[in-house]
């Protein structure tokens, strides 16, 4: 065959998975980034996961110094950014040894051979080169000396060899673009816009971004590249966006949607704080992003701002949640509109910063003294983050009390493409806001359809009053210790969560509406969820299998028994030790539930879900 | 908003009984505070009063303003929301020893660091009184409370001393019995841009009575209290003969007329001056003990700062709507 007509050789694919790793300093996330957003811009739909050390600048070519980032790229709908890996870039031997495993057997990695020296290989704790040894013989190894092509690429450009070394993250990722057919035309305009100042740089990155893409094309070892049709999905603009940056976007809108300027009350903690990141840039469109002394000023804050009537919010993970939970209670009490994001990451105490679960359910439900009923939601992706930011906002503007909004780290550092949905596409909300003299006016006295009270605001004459953490008068809002009162009042502020049931869509399952199995999911674990549904389905298509994810965890939605009730069995997968089967247990002890837990800090792979499936409907 | 309405004390009082001991130093603060605010030309919606726990944090209830009654040691962090949300308010925090710089403490420095104008009224009575007599951080060494039956052996903070150091710009100090002077600090903590915290000796008549009353009884006042002014000499005593001068870097009392001291050789109060060295000598002096405004430095407030970053952002940021913001940076079209 001639070079030409093996490189016409172009296999037709329907999703790979990808995952780049190398040292921190590798400029890793860069190239994930460009390569999914190509992707995405070319038509594919995609999802991402960065995965980094919780060291910010770890000791180079150590093992706990790998930064990684994954994509998952198809011609079909991709919920996950995927399990085991079809192709694996590894940068140094350190980010070999910690990511091979993910590799599927028989599949490509591409490593930077001149990293493989007796230095690096110490670090790595490598006995042996695992190039040379054979212990990579299950695997179809491609080793490049990246480093020293990159190098003789840019010999012409006047830059000293450390600056020249540095592109080599764009060598590998042109070599990708070939391999997989994609256009490299994106990643050119993104760094001359990128460094537009520095011209230079510019010019070494796309020369080694173009090095790496011929390379690849002369390449024997590649004798195949790739090529993933385009995606059908809803017609629109589309763009990618990280789950955190969407939450962000989500109360911005929500903001908009009902006429307030938002405010955030917000002290940094991973994997929360880029929603802090993102909303401090936009004081120019009404935000008001405050970075306090320690969770609970940020709560505290937000507390004192609804007050004052904007719409508030207080971003934080895990250990801020138990922190602010008093404050929490407060809001409660006040019956003041303030909703609580809680970036969840693997517990207890410090746990695991960086890493996923599912663990705070309990934490939101009942993490505070007293009867302190508080609505709790979750988002399904990060492109969902933005409806359940402004579904988070709209409940609690219109409801008057307090609104929990879980996400977990894998969405909300993952990213996919997003419809832009914009303002005139989102529901109305209305506040119970008082900026004007009312008669008979009475802090407490209830809208009795959502048992909401007037919020009166500071600046508003007449008005006057006092609101605070002591038990109130159930009108009047004044301090009452009176014992019947107080049941009633307790009574009323629980009321007035489960009356959230009537303005939430009711539960209804995907994929098979009654059956064998009803997979039963909450909040982050959706995309792996349906990616197991539906290949388990494909691969038995005579078991009936249906998906329910709830979104509104409290109060649940209308119609959970009915549907639980056209299963033969279900089982409620989830990253952390059954919470949310505790729950439903508590809530429809007339079902079983059957656990399926993991607490690894990963998330659930559609292969144990797969198993897991098959061995409860052998056993039915 | 300034107004012409002409309040007087009692259109600030609620309709809520007042609930504190016979006899508190408390009620002075109230009623001293519902006589300041007649004079301070703001609108009575446009006050708002905020506070933590403690028998000092009741006192939003007895007040006919906006008022959130919050938990244990948050009122700076409340009001630092209330304040940021809307700088046309008159945002004002009661608050404990305990409540501001024992589980508050934190919000405590910070809402001074920031310089936030907020005026922090921090009744000062050195004990827990609404947990019935433990000691707080501003009880004295060796001081026997149900919670230090053999005496408390944690020293205690001058809260002066800790507001300087964490970069107060205003620092006003009174006796609980004294409502003439309390009104009038609590009118120029009004007054003051930036964080205003005025100190109040507030004795406690059940837990910690008679804890100020070498200070503050009707008989010693005069001679154990110096009351300062700005730019005027600090000269104290029943017959006026008593003034502090510098000696090397302390302060020191001399009585005029002797030893060839004349009124000329007495220290000018300063409460301008940006360096707290004085200001800080003053604080911790214990006889006398400084009364009055003893530091009000000009400085820019949270609030302008914050004002000013918005308006370079709105300048420099390209962006100018939200709807831009979506549409923003790589989008493509699905047909």
């Amino acid at each position: 065959m001639s070079k030409e007509a093996l490189h016409k050789n172009k296999k037709q694919l329907d999703h790979v998975v990808i995952r780049f790793v190398g040292d921190s300093g590798d400029g890793m996330q860069l190239t994930g980034t460009q390569f999914s957003t190509s992707a995405a811009l070319l038509g594919n739909d995609i999802a991402t996961f960065p995965n980094y050390p919780s060291e910010i600048r770890a000791p180079q070519g150590s093992l706990y110094g790998v930064s990684g980032f994954q994509v998952n790229i198809g011609s079909n709908e991709i919920s996950t950014p995927g399990d085991d890996l079809d192709l694996l870039v590894a940068m140094n031997p350190a980010a070999l040894k910690t990511n091979i495993k993910d590799l599927k057997p028989g599949h490509m990695v591409i490593v930077d051979s001149d990293a493989f020296t007796r230095s690096n290989l110490q670090k790595a704790k490598y006995d042996s080169n695992p190039l040379e040894d054979g212990s990579l013989s299950n695997y179809n190894v491609v080793p490049v000396p990246m480093t020293s092509l990159t190098r003789e690429a840019l010999k012409d450009t006047g830059l000293d060899s450390k600056s020249m070394t540095r592109s080599k993250n764009m060598f590998a990722l042109g070599m990708l673009y070939w391999l997989y057919s994609k256009d490299p035309k994106y990643t050119e305009e993104f760094l001359k816009k990128k460094f537009k100042n520095k011209p230079e740089i510019v010019e070494a990155n796309i020369k080694a971004l173009k090095a790496g893409y011929h390379f690849a094309d002369t390449l024997e070892l590649m004798p195949t590249h790739y090529v993933i049709g385009p995606a059908k999905k809803e017609k629109g603009t589309y763009r990618i966006i990280m789950g955190n940056q969407a939450t962000a976007w989500g109360f911005m809108a929500a903001a908009k949607k009902a006429g307030l300027d938002l405010f955030l009350g917000s002290y940094p903690i991973t994997p929360a704080t880029d929603i802090l990141h993102e909303l401090a840039k936009w004081r120019n469109l009404d935000v008001i992003a405050f970075q306090a002394e320690d969770e609970i000023a940020g709560i505290s804050s937000a507390i004192g701002a609804s007050f004052a009537g904007k719409l508030a919010i207080t971003t934080t993970s895990g250990p801020g949640l138990a922190l602010k939970g008093e404050a929490l209670g407060l809001a409660i009490m006040l019956e003041i509109p303030l909703v609580v994001v809680d970036v969840q990451r693997g517990g207890p105490s410090t746990g695991l910063p960086t890493k996923t679960e599912q663990s705070d359910l309990m934490q939101a439900m009942y993490g505070r003294n007293g009867e302190s009923p508080a609505i709790v939601i979750a988002a399904k992706s990060p492109a969902d983050s933005y409806d359940m930011a402004f579904m988070a906002a709209k409940l609690t503007l219109e409801h008057m009390t307090p609104v929990i909004l879980l996400s977990d780290g894998y969405i909300g550092n993952g990213s996919e493409p997003w419809r832009i949905k914009t303002l005139d596409e989102m529901p109305e909300i209305k506040t119970y806001q008082i900026t004007e003299y009312v008669e008979d006016f009475h802090p407490y006295k209830r809208d009795p359809k959502t048992l909401a009270r007037p919020w009166a605001i500071p600046g508003t004459p007449g008005l006057e009053h006092v609101i605070g953490g002591l038990e109130k008068d159930k009108v009047e809002g004044t301090v009452s210790q009176d014992p019947l009162n107080h049941e009633e009042m307790v009574k009323l502020r629980a009321e007035k969560v489960r009356k959230v049931k009537d303005f939430i869509p009711p539960i209804e399952a995907e994929f098979d509406q009654e059956g064998d199995l009803l997979v039963v999911g909450w909040g982050g674990t959706y995309g792996s969820l349906k990616t197991a549904v539906k290949k388990y389905r494909e691969e038995n298509p005579d078991h009936k299998v249906g998906l329910a994810h709830f979104s509104y965890i409290n109060p649940l939605p209308h119609g959970v028994a009915d549907l639980f009730s056209k299963y033969k069995k279900i089982i409620v997968p989830e990253l952390n030790m059954g919470q949310f089967a505790d729950l439903l247990c508590m809530n429809y002890p007339q079902f079983d539930y059957i656990k399926y837990d993991k607490v690894q800090g990963l998330p659930l792979s559609s292969e144990e879900l797969i198993k897991e499936f098959k061995k409860i409907i052998k056993d039915a | 908003m300034t107004t012409n309405i002409k309040y007087t004390f009692k259109d600030f009082a609620s309709d809520q009984d007042v609930r504190w001991c016979p006899g508190c130093d408390d009620y002075v603060i109230l009623r001293s505070i519902q006589k300041a605010l007649p004079q301070i030309g703001r609108k009575k919606e446009d006050i708002v009063f905020i506070s933590g726990i403690g028998c000092s944090s009741r006192f939003p209830y007895y007040m006919d303003n906006y008022g959130i009654h919050g938990i244990h040691g948050r009122a700076a962090a409340i009001a630092t929301g209330t304040k940021l949300a809307n700088p046309d308010l008159s945002v004002w925090v009661a608050s404990g020893d305990g409540d501001s710089m024992a589980i508050g403490g934190n919000h405590f420095i910070h809402a001074i660091r920031r310089n936030i104008d907020l005026n922090y009224v921090l009744f000062n009575n050195e004990i827990y009184g609404l947990t019935k007599g433990q000691f707080s951080p501003t009880s004295l060494l060796g001081q026997k409370t149900k919670s230090s039956p053999y005496g408390n052996v944690q020293a205690p903070f001058n809260p002066g001393e800790l507001a300087i150091g964490a970069q107060a710009k205003f620092f006003a100090r009174a006796a609980g019995n004294d409502a003439k002077l309390q009104t009038k600090l609590y009118i120029e903590a009004d007054k003051h841009k930036g964080l205003s915290l005025v100190e109040i000796l507030q004795n406690c008549v059940i837990f910690n009575d008679g804890a100020y009353k070498d200070i503050t009884d009707k008989s010693v006042k005069e001679d154990a209290q110096l009351v300062v002014e700005h730019g005027k000499p600090m000269i104290f005593g029943k017959n006026k003969d008593k003034g502090l001068v510098l000696d090397g870097m302390k302060l020191k009392v001399v009585k005029i007329g002797e030893n060839g001291i004349t009124e000329d050789d007495i220290l000018v109060h300063d409460a301008k001056e940006k360096d707290p060295t004085l200001h800080l000598a003053l604080v911790n002096l214990k006889e006398p003990v400084v009364m009055g405004v003893i530091r009000a430095v000009d400085d820019k407030t949270l609030e302008d700062r914050e004002a000013e970053v918005t308006e370079y952002a709105k300048k420099v940021n390209p962006i100018k709507s939200f709807e831009e913001l979506l549409f923003s940076g790589q989008t493509y079209e699905v047909k």
